[in-house]
C-alpha cells in the first residue's frame, strides 16, 4: 500500500510542474497586459506603462518571470492580486468556502438521487422507469447550465415565489462571515440571536436549493447512467446468483452484495466530477450570483490579474488532483488487484 | 416571528433597532461587478467610483447630480488668478470624516487633507506614494500630474493649486471620482501601523455613507453617514449593493422585490421592463458617442472626399434601429448633444447610396476598392453591438463598391492595435469622464493624441489650434466659439463617420424616489429615499 501511495504520489510532481508551467504561459498568451486592460479606451502613457509594469516584474524576461514564480511558490508566497492587491491566498480563503459549500450540496444532490435512480432503473431494467431515468439523464448531459439556470430562476423563483432569485442571503440579514459557509453562520446567528435573526438559516437553505441543482445536474445525470451499467453489470456476477439462490432477500442482494461492488467504478466517476462541479461552478456562480473562486478566476482572467489566475487555478488544480488521490487510495483500498498492479 | 419582527423594525417601533431596519429603510442597487478597490484615485472602473467614490468621499468641487453643471463640494468657493494658473480654494469647516472600527478622527477636515490626496498623485516623492505605490491613471490621462506644479496649504481653510499652463477644464477635472480626499490623518495613523494599502480596503471619507462591510462578489453594505455636512441629503438608513453580475438576473431580482433599483439593463429587457405595473423607467441622453474611425494615414482614405463618400453610404437609421434597438440618436457631432458648445448647425448629410457612389467616383475610385473595417469584441453603451454594426456597414459600402472586410480582436489587442493604426476603418467609441468638450475633441483627435485615443491618427493643425487655444481660455464665452468652429472643422475633415449617442435606461421599483441619471453613468443615492 505504502509503494501504491508513493507511486501515485511521485505522479503529482509532475503535473504539479505542468499546472504551473500551464497556467503561467496560457495567461501570457492573451493580448495585453494588465495596465493595458485597465487603461481600456483611455490612451496610455508610455512613461507610466513602463514604470508599472517595473513595478509589477513584468518588464523582466519571461523565464526570469516564471522563476521568480516559482522562488514565490516554494516559500509559500501566492503574491497579491494586482487589481485588488490583496493576497491572493486571502481572496482564495474568503471565497471558497462558498464554493465548497455549493459544490458538497450539489454533490450530495447528485449522489443521493443519482444512485437512487441508478439502482432503481438497473432492478427494474427495460421497463418505462428506466427508459424515463436515462432519458432524463441524457437530457440533464446535455443541458445547457445557464439557460437551465434561468429557467428554473423564472419558474421557482419569480413565478411561484418559492426560492430566492440569487445571492446566498436575503440582504436584510446582517451576517458576519464568520466561517464563510452560510449554513452555518446564518445557524450561529440564529441561535445567538434568534428573535432578530430569525429564520436565517432556513434563508440560506433556500438559497441553495436551485444553484445546487443546477450545479448537481451533470453530475447527477453521470452517476445515475453509471451507476445503472455498473448494477447490470454485477447482477449478472455469479456470486449474486448463488447469493439469490441461497435465498437471501431481494433488498439484501442488492443492496449488500451488488451495490456495494457495482459502487467501486461509481467511486471513481464521483471523484472525476470534482473537476466537473470546478468547471461547472463558474457558470452556475455567475448565474445565481454566488461569491464564489469560479467567478473570480473569470475576473481575473479578464482583468489579466496574473498572480490570481496563476495561483487560483493552481490551488483548483491541486484540490482536484488531491481528490482524485484520494479516490485513488480508496480505490485501491476497495481493490486488491490495483493496489498490487505494476 | 420574522417578518413581524421585520415590520416593527421597519416602522421603527422597536427602540434602540438594528442598522438594518430603521425608520429611513433599506435601498438595495442591484450592481454589476465589484469594485476593483475602493481607494479611487488608483482606478479607472465605474464600479469603484460607485462603490467608494460616491457613497464613501466628496470633491473638492462635485457635479450636481444628474447632471454635468458643477458646484462647490469639500470647497467653499474658490478664485482663478487672471493668468488661469493659479486656483485658490476656501474649504468648508465643520466636516467630519467617518468614524469607524479602526478610524477615530480627532478633528475635521481641513487643508491638509487636500494637499495629501493631490500631493500623492503628483509628486513622486510623496511619502504616502512611496509607502503604498500605485499608479494614477486618471491623474495621468487627464494631465493633472503634469501640470500640477505645487498644491499648497495656505491655512487650515484655504489650498493653493499652481499650474504649468492654464488649464481651464480643472474644475470639470478634480470633480471627478478619482480626485476625492482623503484623511490624511487617517493616512498617517495607516502609515505609523506600516498598513497603507489598508486605505484600499478600509476607507475613511466624509461622504454621505460609511462602509459597514464589504464581501467580494457579494455584497456591499452602507449604514448613513449621521453627520454628513450636507444636511438632509441621505434618506436612507441603510444602503447596500447586491453584486449581481448576469442582468438577466439582476432584472428577476428586481422584479422579485430583492433590489430596487439595477444597474446596465439588457436592451432586450427594456419592453417588459416597461410594461410591469410594479417598476418605472427614466431615460436619459447617454454622455457618449458611438463612431466609425477612419485611418486617415492609409492611401485610400487620405483624402476627405472619399471618407465624405463612405459616410454618405451609412445608412444610419437602420443601425440606431437594429443596434440600438431604437435607443440611440443618430450622432452628426463627435459631442453629445448635451454637451455646452454642441454645434446645433452640423448635419450628416443624407443617406444616398447613389450620390455616395457618384462622389467616390469623382474621388478617383469608380470601381470602389478594398477596405478593412474593425468591429470591437466587447459590447459597450455607446455601441451594444459592434459585430452587427460592422455588417450592415460593410453591406451599405457593398451597394458603392467598397468591399470591406470585417475584422475582429480580443479586446486588449484590438484596443492596442487601433492605437498603432493597424486599421482602415475601426468601430470604437467614448463616454465622457468630464463635462467638458475638450474631453472627447481634445482626447480623441488632436495630434498630442495619436498613438493614443486618437484613433483616426487626424492631425489638423487648424483643429488643434482652436481646441489647445480653448483649453486655455478661461473665458467660457470664447471657448464655446472655438469648440463650436472646431466641430465644423471636423465635419468638412470628417475623420470619423460619427453613429450615435445611445440613450440611457433606468429601470428602478416605483418605491424609489428622487433617483437621477448621472450623466457619466455612474450610480449615486444621495437624496434617494425608498418608501
Amino acid at each position: 500500500m505504502f509503494t501504491f501511495i508513493l507511486r501515485r504520489l511521485g505522479l503529482l510532481i509532475p503535473t504539479f510542474f505542468g499546472i504551473t508551467l500551464l497556467t503561467f504561459g496560457l495567461i501570457r498568451m492573451i493580448p495585453g497586459d494588465p495596465v493595458e486592460v485597465m487603461m481600456g479606451e483611455r490612451s496610455l502613457d508610455p512613461q507610466m506603462h513602463a514604470e508599472a509594469l517595473h513595478r509589477l516584474g513584468l518588464d523582466k524576461p519571461l523565464y526570469a518571470q516564471y522563476f521568480d514564480y516559482l522562488g514565490n511558490l516554494f516559500q509559500g508566497n501566492l503574491g497579491e492580486s494586482l487589481v485588488t492587491r490583496e493576497s491572493v491566498w486571502t481572496e482564495f480563503t474568503t471565497l471558497f468556502p462558498a464554493t465548497l459549500e455549493l459544490a458538497l450540496c450539489a454533490m450530495l444532490f447528485a449522489c443521493v438521487l443519482g444512485l437512487l435512480a441508478g439502482v432503481l432503473a438497473a432492478i427494474k431494467r427495460g421497463s418505462l422507469f428506466d427508459h424515463g431515468v436515462m432519458g432524463l439523464a441524457l437530457t440533464g448531459f446535455s443541458m445547457p447550465i445557464f439557460w437551465w439556470g434561468l429557467v428554473l430562476i423564472m419558474f421557482f423563483s419569480v413565478t411561484l415565489g418559492w426560492t430566492p432569485v440569487s445571492g446566498r442571503l436575503d440582504l436584510m440579514f446582517d451576517i458576519p462571515p464568520d466561517t464563510g459557509f452560510m449554513l452555518i453562520d446564518a445557524w450561529r446567528a440564529e441561535a445567538a440571536d434568534p428573535e432578530y435573526n430569525a429564520g436565517a438559516f432556513k434563508d440560506a437553505l433556500m438559497h441553495l436549493i436551485l444553484p445546487s441543482i443546477v450545479l448537481g445536474t451533470i453530475p447527477l445525470a453521470v452517476i445515475a447512467r453509471m451507476t445503472r451499467s455498473s448494477m447490470l453489470e454485477v447482477m449478472q456476477e455469479d456470486y449474486v446468483r448463488t447469493a439469490r439462490a441461497k435465498g437471501l432477500s431481494p433488498a439484501r442482494v442488492i443492496f449488500v452484495h451488488t451495490l456495494r461492488n457495482a459502487l467501486i467504478p461509481v467511486l471513481t466517476v464521483m471523484g472525476l466530477q470534482v473537476g466537473v462541479l470546478m468547471g461547472g461552478a463558474v457558470l452556475t456562480e455567475t448565474i445565481f450570483s454566488w461569491p464564489g473562486i469560479g467567478k473570480w478566476l473569470i475576473d481575473a482572467i479578464g482583468r489579466r490579474d496574473y498572480p490570481i489566475v496563476q495561483n487560483g487555478i493552481l490551488i483548483v488544480a491541486t484540490l482536484v488532483i488531491l481528490t482524485n488521490f484520494v479516490v485513488d487510495i480508496l480505490y485501491g483500498i476497495a481493490n486488491p488487484r490495483i493496489r498490487h498492479a505494476k | 416571528m420574522k417578518t413581524m419582527t421585520r415590520a416593527l423594525l421597519a416602522a421603527g417601533l422597536i427602540a434602540g433597532a438594528q442598522l438594518a431596519h430603521a425608520a429611513g429603510g433599506t435601498l438595495i442597487y442591484c450592481s454589476e461587478a465589484s469594485p476593483e478597490g475602493f481607494d479611487n484615485a488608483q482606478y479607472t472602473g465605474g464600479n469603484s467610483f460607485d462603490a467608494s467614490g460616491h457613497p464613501l468621499y466628496n470633491r473638492l468641487v462635485e457635479f450636481e447630480q444628474g447632471s454635468t453643471k458643477l458646484q462647490p463640494g469639500l470647497a467653499e468657493s474658490w478664485t482663478v488668478s487672471p493668468d488661469g494658473k493659479v486656483y485658490t480654494f476656501k474649504l468648508r469647516k465643520g466636516v467630519k470624516f467617518h468614524t469607524t472600527e479602526n478610524f477615530k478622527p480627532t478633528r475635521d477636515f481641513n487643508a491638509d487633507d487636500v494637499v495629501l490626496s493631490f500631493d500623492r498623485m503628483v509628486n513622486k516623492n510623496n511619502a504616502f506614494r512611496k509607502a503604498y505605490p500605485v499608479e494614477f491613471p486618471y491623474a495621468s490621462d487627464t494631465g493633472l500630474d503634469a501640470n500640477i506644479v505645487s498644491v499648497e496649504k495656505v491655512d487650515p481653510t484655504t489650498v493653493r493649486f499652481t499650474l504649468k499652463e492654464p488649464d481651464a477644464d480643472l474644475l470639470a477635472k478634480i470633480a471627478m471620482p478619482f480626485a476625492s480626499v482623503l484623511s490624511a490623518e487617517y493616512v498617517g495613523q495607516l502609515m505609523a501601523a506600516g498598513k497603507a494599502g489598508d486605505i484600499n480596503q478600509k476607507p475613511v471619507g466624509t461622504g454621505p455613507f460609511v462602509l459597514k462591510r464589504y464581501q467580494k462578489d457579494a455584497q456591499i453594505r452602507y449604514a448613513a453617514n449621521k453627520d454628513y455636512w450636507k444636511k438632509g441629503a441621505v434618506k436612507v438608513d441603510n444602503l447596500v449593493y447586491a453584486i449581481t453580475t448576469d442582468p438577466s438576473v439582476r432584472y428577476q431580482k428586481m422584479k422579485a422585490g430583492e433590489c430596487q433599483i439595477m444597474s446596465y439593463p439588457k436592451p432586450t429587457d427594456l419592453a417588459g421592463m416597461k410594461a410591469d405595473p410594479k417598476l418605472k423607467m427614466m431615460t436619459s441622453q447617454g454622455f457618449n458617442i458611438g463612431y466609425l474611425s477612419y485611418n486617415v494615414e492609409k492611401p485610400q482614405l487620405k483624402n476627405p472626399a472619399v471618407r465624405k463618400a463612405l459616410d454618405m453610404a451609412i445608412n444610419r437609421k437602420a443601425i440606431i434601429d437594429a443596434v440600438y434597438q431604437g435607443q440611440g440618436i443618430e450622432a452628426s457631432n463627435p459631442i453629445p448633444p448635451t454637451l455646452w458648445s454642441y454645434n446645433k448647425s452640423l448635419k450628416n448629410p443624407a443617406f444616398d447610396p447613389v450620390k455616395a457612389k457618384a462622389a467616390l467616383a469623382k474621388a478617383g475610385y469608380p470601381n470602389g476598392f478594398e477596405i478593412t473595417l474593425w468591429a470591437m469584441p466587447v459590447q459597450r453603451p455607446y455601441n451594444p453591438n459592434a459585430k452587427l454594426m460592422a455588417e450592415m456597414i460593410q453591406a451599405d459600402w457593398a451597394k458603392i463598391g467598397v468591399k470591406a472586410k470585417i475584422q475582429s480582436y480580443e479586446w486588449g489587442e484590438y484596443l492596442k492595435r487601433m492605437k498603432n493604426g493597424e486599421h482602415d476603418t475601426g468601430l470604437i467609441g467614448w463616454t465622457g469622464d468630464y463635462a467638458s468638450p475638450d474631453n472627447f475633441l481634445g482626447v480623441l483627435l488632436t495630434c498630442e493624441a495619436v498613438g493614443g485615443s486618437n484613433y483616426a491618427r487626424y492631425c489638423s493643425k487648424e483643429f488643434d489650434q482652436l481646441v489647445l487655444a480653448a483649453r486655455k481660455s478661461t473665458n467660457l464665452a470664447e471657448r464655446t466659439k472655438l469648440y463650436a468652429k472646431a466641430q465644423e472643422v471636423f465635419k468638412r475633415d470628417m475623420p470619423w463617420s460619427t453613429i450615435a449617442h445611445s440613450t440611457v435606461n433606468q429601470p428602478m421599483r416605483k418605491e424609489v424616489n428622487g433617483f437621477k441619471i448621472s450623466p457619466f453613468g455612474d450610480y449615486t443615492f444621495q437624496n434617494v429615499s425608498v418608501k
